[in-house]
């Protein structure tokens, strides 16, 4: 059945206050979601209070600012801190996003920040993507082709046949969409989530590629795509304005098209 | 998945790909998608001439009753509206039972229980059509 109540150490209790510096004229309070391994302990929220004169502009900016200057323990993935990356999806707010482009100013009160959502977590904000990184794997994200490439030039396409992957190849794999989308909560160990079949539409709708019918057999399967109940959450969340649930209703339409 | 973490002992050690292969791709899956989808639609008509009906025979006695489902059109809407309720009926329930309850055998019971119990109810439904149109 569905899990509903929590398992053991996962109850989410209240953690310790950082007061900020006395002199501060622009507070603001971020509530984190922390759990550290070697505690064996539950996870437990602290708070954290920021000037927000002395500290950059997007939630990340300010997670980076704690653990310099804070709480070192405090752990998160950053890299490239303008939206490229993937590396700091995080729930925000009670939305996944990327923490590097998500201002603090779009959120009236606290910040709560916890990490991306029914991901078993290494430590503090650091989900365990790896299994959403094998079912990535497991769509064959590249370019298959029989037809040798030509010696001496790339692959070519038609302005239209490079338009079909627009919407597709902005995808930076921070699973925001994926951990948003219950029937992934539910039957992740099946259903491939909504990054991995995006990326898996890219591959189909490349007019480079050759085995679109083999994609699509291996996709035709009532849970590695039909749990896809279009929820629309991916679409709603994805920090880069993609729309995953669009490219699954392509994938969907495509089934329908082969079957006449 | 992730190395072990306190006193969990190592049950899984299939690599992560072939944790995410899985059992391969059923190859189905459209068959049940596309029938929700066609039985949805069918049930907005039938659905709106069923209420149209009931506002129709309002106050209306048995023999009115029997003269309305007498009429062959009147008897084969009616059928066709139990048949695509039911059928629609099943396959939502079904996802609902394969969304939710992930232990194979507890699965596989529900889904016959739901199964025969949609059934039966669907054949209550056609056999009480049947006997007021003849």
């Amino acid at each position: 059945m569905a899990e509903l109540s929590l398992p053991k150490n996962s109850r989410v209790v209240a953690g310790t206050t950082h007061k900020a510096a006395p002199g501060g004229t622009n507070i603001k309070s971020f509530q984190i979601y922390r759990w550290n391994p070697d505690d064996a302990g539950n996870p437990h929220i602290d708070t954290y209070e920021i000037d927000l004169d002395k500290c950059g502009p997007m939630v990340l900016d300010a997670l980076i600012k704690i653990k310099n200057e804070i709480d070192p323990s405090l752990t998160f993935r950053r890299s490239c801190r303008e939206g490229i990356c993937g590396s700091c999806a995080m729930n925000i707010d009670g939305t996944n996003t990327l923490a590097c482009l998500k201002p603090i100013d779009t959120i009236d009160d606290t910040v709560k920040i916890n990490p991306l959502p029914h991901m078993a977590v290494v430590k503090d904000l650091v989900p365990d993507l790896t299994q959403a990184y094998a079912q990535y794997a497991s769509i064959e994200p590249w370019l298959q082709a029989d037809s040798p490439a030509p010696p001496d030039a790339e692959r070519l396409q038609s302005i239209e046949e490079r338009a079909e992957l627009d919407g597709m190849w902005e995808c930076i794999l921070c699973f925001c969409c994926t951990t948003s989308c219950p029937s992934y909560w539910w039957n992740g160990d099946r259903y491939l989530g909504p990054a991995v079949l995006l990326a898996a539409y890219r591959w189909i709708a490349d007019s480079r590629d050759e085995n679109m019918g083999k994609r699509l057999d291996a996709l035709e399967d009532p849970f590695k795509l039909y749990r896809c109940h279009t929820i629309m959450n991916c679409t709603q969340t994805c920090p880069k304005g993609l729309n995953p649930a669009k490219a699954i209703g392509k994938i969907k339409q495509l089934m329908v098209e082969r079957q006449g | 998945m992730s190395a072990p973490r306190g006193d969990q002992a190592v049950k899984i050690m299939r690599s992560s790909l072939g944790q995410a292969r899985g059992m391969g791709s059923a190859k189905s899956g459209l068959g049940h998608w596309r029938a929700q989808r066609l039985t949805a639609m069918a049930l907005l008509p039938l659905s709106l001439y069923f209420v149209l009906s009931v506002f129709l025979l309002e106050g209306a006695d048995q023999a009115a009753m029997l003269r309305y489902m007498a009429e062959p059109w009147n008897g084969v809407l009616f059928i066709a509206l139990i048949l695509a309720l039911f059928y629609h009926l099943q396959l939502g329930l079904q996802v609902v039972i394969e969304d939710y309850i992930h232990s194979e055998g507890k699965r596989l019971a529900s889904l016959f229980a739901m199964r025969a119990g949609v059934a039966l109810f669907g054949l209550l439904g056609l056999l009480s059509v049947l006997k007021l149109t003849f």
